[in-house]
């Protein structure tokens, strides 16, 4: 052990921040960019049918995806409760709005959130004895039991005669928020906040417990990572994440709290924005979000433009889930890795090009 | 002798009627390098599963640093300052090289999860606490090359370096290496007894190492204790084993060809 050797240490680690110093300007520029493009441009240039139809469910489709990418592409804990996580949030939130009219949106909303993540931690509890499909099935018991006790009891959706019940409005500094415009905004804050606390939370001691947790548990017990309180709070901050999106589904988007929009469909749905966006990849989320939210909506105008009225409509419906699924295999098979590897390769590639 | 840092007292361990350690006992000094030898199979990685808490035994007791383990969880023995290593990769295979160093100063970490997940001061000030630590020991075992590199894609001598650094990173009072020169060539072989007498010697860090190829064991060790079919059937400094009876029995004359 020479201490030479030593001594070198900081002069390498110089090295690799004033790589960074350098990077660190463009990246606040295109961060800037996108701020200013998605703050101001889109709700001055949308309409309310890009607003409200795509862009606000494409937005919280990503969060939801976010949340169960902590569970499972961070921390490797396959969950199929998303949906019913999304749920709690939905009910807790719309709960809170009720009972306690005087707290704040964003308070009630975290509110929902944390009741959500707390369920999370509950259904959690399994992780620390079994792995993998054995862990899936019990997510899935969770699944249908809080969907089923949503339904079966009024005291949830404050004995509405009807399944579905209207949301309270959404009111922000004496502000109504319930215009396409405004629950964009609302929906695109929340995002944004929640994106940027995951950004942090992965590259810290945190996110590192969770991958060294994913990748070989023993040795992270060995290596000093508390590994219980490690899967309690990758499923704690994961559902958190969905019960915040599930409220912004309900109160965003439909306007109405449903336990249906959170059956089992949603939850496989989210899975597939984690895995074909990325396990273990925040961007991940939005791209995977995007080619399950969006490609639907490209294909069926494609087809309508192509086919509309020349093939029954009702074949032609079947038809597009038969290329949507069809596009999702094709896409695993060339990048099992998601679409946030196949984003990387590219970046890197004109990185090449422009460093050339 | 110095005081002993480990002490088993009549340990045993069975596998579904199997036995793989009987009534084991043996102390080891502090600041020496203990090495732990005997055939495939004598019970030598489930003695260190045992100390890591991974295997529980069946019966005796653990002295670590004067105090008895009641019982024995892998976290209260990286905790309380007992590191290791693997014979089998068991890196965190898709985090670099500098993310697997971090996480071995896991047990030093004393910020929680809202500290992560808003960067607040405390947490800002060990992350800079740790990124200094884990750039050094990179430094120290010659890994600055692969620094950002991701585990999975490097060749397996520079794994089990990494492996290396992983535990000793966090500063344990007890280093145990399970087969650390496996698959290694001579020269490797070599560099790698040199590492673990050099950590040995500037950082005062007690040594316990499973290794097969006695040549670089007796160099190296200050202690051998040799395991045969779960029982010690040689204890003492390498030359006091080396003419050791048992021992040659053991191994069949592998001493001597070793040696050689």
């Amino acid at each position: 052990m020479s201490s030479s050797a030593v001594s070198e240490a900081p002069a390498e680690f110089a090295a690799s921040s004033a790589t960074f110093l350098h990077a660190k300007p463009l990246a606040a520029i295109f961060t800037g960019a996108l701020i200013v493009a998605f703050f101001g441009l889109v709700p001055l240039l949308g309409n309310d049918y890009w607003l409200g139809a795509i862009l606000i469910p494409f937005l919280i489709m990503s969060l939801a995806g976010l949340g169960l990418n902590i569970t499972m592409g961070y921390a490797g804990q396959a969950s199929l409760g998303t949906g019913a996580f999304m749920a709690v949030g939905a009910y807790a939130t719309y709960n809170v709005l009720l009972r306690l009219p005087e707290l704040p949106l964003p308070v009630s909303l975290l509110a929902g959130g944390l009741i959500a993540g707390l369920v999370g931690v509950i259904v959690g509890l399994p992780s620390l004895r079994i792995k993998g499909f054995y862990l899936v099935a019990t997510t899935l018991a969770a699944q249908f039991f809080l969907e089923w006790m949503f339904n079966q009891y009024g005291w949830f959706s404050n004995y509405s005669t009807s399944t579905s019940i209207s949301a309270p409005r959404l009111v922000l500094f004496g502000q109504d928020l319930n215009t396409p415009v405004g629950r964009y905004l609302l929906t695109l804050t929340t995002v944004s906040v929640v994106a940027l606390v995951a950004w942090k939370l992965v590259r810290s001691q945190t996110g590192r417990s969770w991958m060294a947790i994913r990748d070989m548990d023993t040795a992270a017990a060995i290596v000093g990572i508390p590994v219980a309180q490690g899967k309690l709070s990758a499923f704690f901050i994961g559902a958190l994440i969905c019960g915040l999106a599930g409220a912004l589904w309900a109160f965003a988007y439909l306007g109405t709290v449903d336990a249906r929009s959170f059956n089992l469909d949603r939850s496989f749905q989210v899975m597939f924005i984690v895995i074909i966006g990325g396990l273990g990849s925040l961007i991940g989320n939005v791209l995977g979000a995007a080619f399950i939210t969006l490609l639907p909506i490209l294909i069926d105008h494609v087809a309508d433009r192509l086919f509309g009225g020349a093939i029954d409509a009702g074949q032609l419906e079947n038809f597009q889930k038969v290329l949507f699924g069809a596009l999702i295999i094709w896409f695993l098979i060339k990048e099992p890795h998601g679409l946030a590897a196949l984003l990387g390769r590219l970046l890197r590639r004109l990185q090449a090009i422009a460093s050339r | 002798m110095a005081s002993a840092i480990l002490q088993l007292r009549d340990i045993s361990l069975s596998f579904k009627g199997i036995k793989v350690l009987s009534d084991l006992s043996f102390d080891v000094a502090r600041g020496e390098i203990c090495a732990l030898i005997g055939p495939n199979g004598a019970g030598k990685s489930s003695l260190l599963n045992i100390v890591t808490g991974v295997y529980q035994a069946d019966a005796g007791e653990v002295v670590f640093d004067g105090r008895r383990f009641e019982r024995i969880t892998s976290l209260a023995a990286a905790r309380r300052g007992i590191g290791r290593t693997f014979q089998h990769n068991a890196l965190f295979d898709r985090l670099t090289v500098l993310d697997n160093v971090l996480a071995g100063l896991s047990r030093h970490s004393r910020t929680n999860l809202l500290e992560h997940a808003f960067g607040l001061p405390r947490e800002r000030h060990e992350e800079r606490e740790f990124r200094r630590r884990a750039e050094e020991t990179i430094e120290i075992l010659d890994l600055t090359a692969y620094r950002d590199a991701v585990v999975s894609t490097l060749p397996y001598g520079v794994q089990k370096h990494v492996d290396l650094a992983r535990a000793l990173v966090g500063r344990p009072a007890l280093l145990l290496l399970d087969e650390p020169m496996a698959g290694m060539n001579h020269d490797e072989k070599r560099r790698m007894a040199r590492r673990i007498a050099d950590v040995n010697r500037s950082l005062g860090t007690t040594v316990v190492l499973i290794e097969h190829d006695i040549g670089v064991v007796m160099d190296l060790s200050d202690h051998v204790v040799v395991l045969d079919y779960g029982r010690k059937v040689g204890d003492g400094d390498p030359d006091e084993v080396r003419r050791n009876p048992d021992v040659i029995a053991a191994y069949l004359g592998a001493v001597h060809e070793g040696v050689a």
